[in-house]
């Protein structure tokens, strides 16, 4: 039997697993009803067909559960289980977004001592959980500048500088917000040129969006310099905080003048990625900036909490309801567990995995920023390059050694990147065990480098012909 | 130490590996002034079974009644087969990044191909995504589109049925672009009332059928209007609905959206949920978000990868076509799970569950003195709006009282209907001798109020 049939292909008319009880009203009278014209094509499969069929999809799956996943700027760490029961507690997981205050205290305690952690984390004291995603915060954050300037009658700042080693998301939420992204060059060292960041500097700017430490895994040592300078200017400062791991407990970036950043609670504080999601983006910010956060923000008086739907300052709503609380919970039981001292113990020893993937790599690959590095660094396959081999084969190859791969080609600034971070989650014995395969196929890259291109073998599928998903799209099953 | 393997001597050890004294000289390059000196005024930690005590305590501060919940308005408690929580909290999917590494990824990929068919065979369209954040930004995304599509228009016409957070979310996104918004009020039949707000300025047409108000729209001639003046039609549907009812793609629109709630996730205080949409085939290099196609690997065996990633942020960065970099994955296995365990005689059969719920309440409470529907001849699914004697906060605390939860406010969420309209919404999940119930409080308040 072919296990790798689709729902659709195992489908057979007249199969289903759930079913209604009795109803107990009289029956639905659809007279007069704009009723479907045919019923959607669903797949029609027992309940044990239907198990076997997602048991069997998951083993198709490389997860932290199962392996390593040293993926650069994601902090795959481990995702606490004690999170998931917490996300199951009926409590939470049955409370309309709609009860009355007085009916869900427990939820608002919960998001209220929430933004407290991230408040103290970052040290910008006013936080919202409004945003769904990474993105979101960003593109929260730079509304939320947008309204700053227009409160200002400073509309002419329409410019947002964005150094050329930044995700993608920052241009592209930059966009969205109507305003211009422009980039920044990075310096020989990785770092922000400051020089070209200042020519740049002007009247038009609205933002400075830096990624600290960058995706490079290098702390910007001028950080404050370049705060210092962006508000001369009259901008303001935004910190993308998909790197925070590497801070928590040893530096605030409100020390540093960042004004606004986002923090991602699916890398920082564990919640699970999902294989795409669901996040949230919390964000941060100064004082000053707070009175233009999202709706609705969570507000302590002497009755209790309550959701204010209505500031008049604020930016408005990025999507339905509060926020996406059962992350925002899982976040939190993550939180509960780390104290003072283990958040920062989670910046030190994500940092101390980072180096020491770095010190025992650095001589099979070239590590472009040989210095030290916070929670992650970046390599690339130049070594390899006389055999052929590249960084995706490289990755590709880990797949059949047990590990997931590094992200690769990321930052764009670096040619054939493998960027690299462990997490603090990890032991030494299996950082030793990826360095051991990663030596392994510098060899195999000196040895027999054509036997790369092949990899991965021991995977459902070999590399896939990506070109032919674009040329001949088939983005959905069709009945043949 | 929770969650960190490193021992003392492991600690050591690595430290001497990499060539340092001690963990301070590692964070070296960060400037002495900007290193923190304290530590973090955070709660000091508690083990797991502190953290469950706790977390116990806090889930008890909230509270639903028991005897039942006629609370909607967007969010709907819905029965969830076991096998959907079962399937999806296996670690294998919950622990896995974004599968950009198809070959390691084939379980996630495979999954999102099979929910882009269900959602888009729901739908009506031709093709979906692998989903969004939640319905109201799927919306925004939509006009997002329409706006790329036709820059030369200036307007979007949204219906006032809209949901108040699908309309607050394109404000904020629209405000800082050149499109102007231009609210279509609804009609006394509680129907989006257009006339003559679509022009060859609008460049897209948004609607919600069941509307905020739980009214079913005339979705046929909505599509028809918008298609009349070039403008891109976009619907908003409620995927339970969609079992039974008209899809936007059978009804002639060109994007279809909504919010995924319904098909297998718990309401969880509002998020996380996940978002749809589904559109046709030609639009495919301009939709937002994740898309999962079919190809094949060398050996010629079949395969999924995500595809058409040069729309994307990660590509394209700036030219985007969003800069949303997540699809809510988790949440949209839980829909695909869902779809496939109700099949479509299973979701006909929650969505008729539904309806005849919400038939039976109105029915009984329009023969209540001083109760009405505020929209007696308006075909309606699982929701309706009804005009009480009193303001719907107090009959809220009186539903309250006798140990339920009442509807949404209206007063609050839609003041158009002025503060005695409530919003009263049914499932499959309601019971009988609970509408009976709300009925008789209801009753009890009639005969409060006429006295």
């Amino acid at each position: 039997m072919n296990k790798d049939l689709l729902l659709y292909e195992k489908s057979r008319a007249g199969r289903r697993t759930l079913r209604l009880g009795a109803l107990d009203v009289p029956a639905a009278d659809t007279t007069g009803l704009p009723l479907r014209q045919s019923p959607p094509d669903l797949p029609q499969i027992g309940e044990l067909e239907l198990v076997r069929h997602y048991v069997r999809l998951s083993k198709k799956n490389v997860s932290i559960a199962d392996s390593f996943y040293p993926l650069g700027s994601c902090t795959m760490k481990y995702n606490p289980l004690a999170n998931e029961v917490a996300a199951t507690i009926a409590g939470f997981s049955e409370a309309h977004p709609l009860l009355d205050a007085g009916r869900c205290q427990g939820a608002l305690a919960v998001m209220k001592r929430v933004e407290e952690f991230l408040a103290a984390v970052t040290g910008l004291p006013c936080v919202t959980l409004h945003p769904a995603a990474g993105a979101q915060g960003e593109l929260s954050a730079l509304l939320v500048a947008n309204a700053h300037f227009a409160a200002r009658g400073e509309q002419a700042r329409t410019k947002v500088l964005i150094p050329d080693s930044a995700h993608g998301t920052n241009p592209a939420s930059a966009a969205v917000a109507g305003l211009e992204p422009v980039t920044v060059s990075s310096g020989k060292d990785g770092l922000v040129d400051v020089d070209d960041l200042q020519s740049k500097l002007g009247t038009d700017t609205a933002g400075f969006m830096v990624t600290n430490p960058n995706t490079l895994g290098l702390f910007e040592p001028r950080i404050a310099e370049i705060c210092e300078k962006v508000h001369t200017a009259g901008a303001l400062v935004y910190m993308d905080g998909a790197n925070l791991n590497a801070l928590m407990g040893i530096a605030r970036p409100a020390d540093f003048g960042v004004d606004m950043m986002h923090t991602n609670l699916h890398k920082t504080f564990s919640t699970p990625h999902g294989g795409g999601g669901p996040g949230a983006g919390p964000i941060c910010v100064s004082e000053e900036l707070g009175v233009y956060l999202p709706v609705p923000r969570v507000v302590e008086s002497e009755s209790g909490f309550h959701l204010e739907t209505d500031a008049p300052e604020s930016i408005g709503m990025l999507r339905g309801w509060s926020s996406n609380f059962g992350v925002i919970l899982r976040a939190y039981a993550y939180m509960r567990r780390l104290g003072p001292d283990g958040v920062r113990r989670v910046a030190e020893n994500a940092v101390i995995n980072a180096n020491y993937l770095r010190v025992r790599l650095r001589d099979a690959y070239h590590v472009p920023f040989d210095g030290l590095c916070m929670h992650e660094f970046v390599a690339t396959t130049r070594h390899q390059r006389p055999g052929g081999v590249h960084a995706v084969d490289v990755a590709k190859r880990l797949i059949d050694l047990g590990h997931h791969p590094m992200t690769v080609y990321f930052p764009l600034v670096v040619n054939e990147a493998m960027m690299i971070e462990p997490t603090e989650t990890e032991t030494k014995e299996t950082l030793d065990a990826f360095v051991e395969d990663m030596l392994l196929i510098a060899d195999e890259a000196r040895e027999r480098p054509e036997s790369l291109h092949d990899a991965p073998l021991s995977t459902p599928v070999g590399r896939l012909d990506e070109g032919r998903a674009v040329k001949e799209p088939v983005l959905r099953f069709r009945r043949g | 130490m929770p969650f960190i393997p490193n021992t003392d001597a492991d600690r050591a050890e690595l430290l001497e590996a990499i060539g340092v004294q001690s963990v301070a000289e590692l964070f070296e390059n960060i400037p002495a002034e900007l290193r923190l000196a304290e530590a973090l005024p955070v709660p000091e930690g508690i083990s797991e079974d502190e953290l469950m005590r706790e977390l116990g305590e806090l889930a008890s501060w909230n509270s639903t009644p028991a005897g039942g919940s006629f609370l909607g308005g967007g969010m709907y408690r819905h029965a969830i087969p076991a096998v959907v929580g079962a399937l999806q909290s296996r670690q294998e999917f919950v622990t896995a990044y974004t599968p950009y590494q198809p070959e390691a990824s084939q379980g996630t990929l495979t999954a999102f191909f099979e929910f882009q068919t269900m959602i888009a065979e729901l739908l009506g369209m031709e093709i979906a995504n692998a989903s969004m954040y939640e319905g109201c930004s799927a919306l925004a995304e939509a006009v997002l589109m329409a706006m790329g599509l036709q820059r030369k228009r200036g307007k979007v016409v949204v219906s006032a049925g809209l949901h108040p957070h699908t309309r607050r979310t394109l404000q904020t996104i629209l405000r800082w672009t050149r499109l102007e918004i231009i609210e279509a009020p609804l009609g006394p039949d509680g129907r989006t009332a257009l006339g003559n707000l679509a022009d060859a300025d609008t460049c897209a047409v948004a609607v919600q059928s069941p509307n905020f108000v739980g009214v079913i729209e005339d979705l046929e001639s909505l599509a028809a209007t918008a298609d009349g003046v070039g403008a891109l039609s976009i619907c908003s549907a409620y995927p339970i609905a969609c079992g039974l009812l008209q899809s936007p793609g059978e009804a002639g629109f060109d994007v279809a959206v909504g919010d995924g709630q319904s098909l297998g996730v718990p309401v969880q205080f509002g998020g996380p949920s996940f978002g749809l949409f589904a559109t046709s085939h030609k639009y495919v290099r301009k939709i937002p978000g994740r898309l999962v196609g079919e190809t094949i690997d060398r050996l010629g065996r079949r395969g999924f990868t995500l595809t058409f990633q040069a729309r994307e942020q990660h590509i394209r960065r700036a030219k985007a076509t969003s800069n949303i970099c997540t699809n809510n994955a988790l949440m949209a296995l839980r829909g695909a799970i869902y779809l496939a365990a109700a099949g479509p005689e299973g979701l006909r059969e929650v969505a008729e569950h539904c309806l005849a719920k919400a038939q039976y309440a109105q029915r009984e409470i329009a023969r209540i003195p001083g109760f009405e529907p505020c929209f007696p001849d308006a075909p309606f699914f699982n929701e309706f709006a009804v005009r009480c004697p009193l303001p719907a906060r107090e009959v809220n605390r009186a539903i309250d009282g006798a140990g339920m939860l009442g509807g949404v406010d209206l007063a609050q969420l839609h003041p158009g209907l002025g503060e005695n309209a409530l919003l009263l919404a049914f499932t499959e999940l309601t019971e009988r001798t609970q509408i009976d119930r709300l009925l008789n409080t209801l009753s009890g308040l009639s005969q409060t109020v006429t006295v």
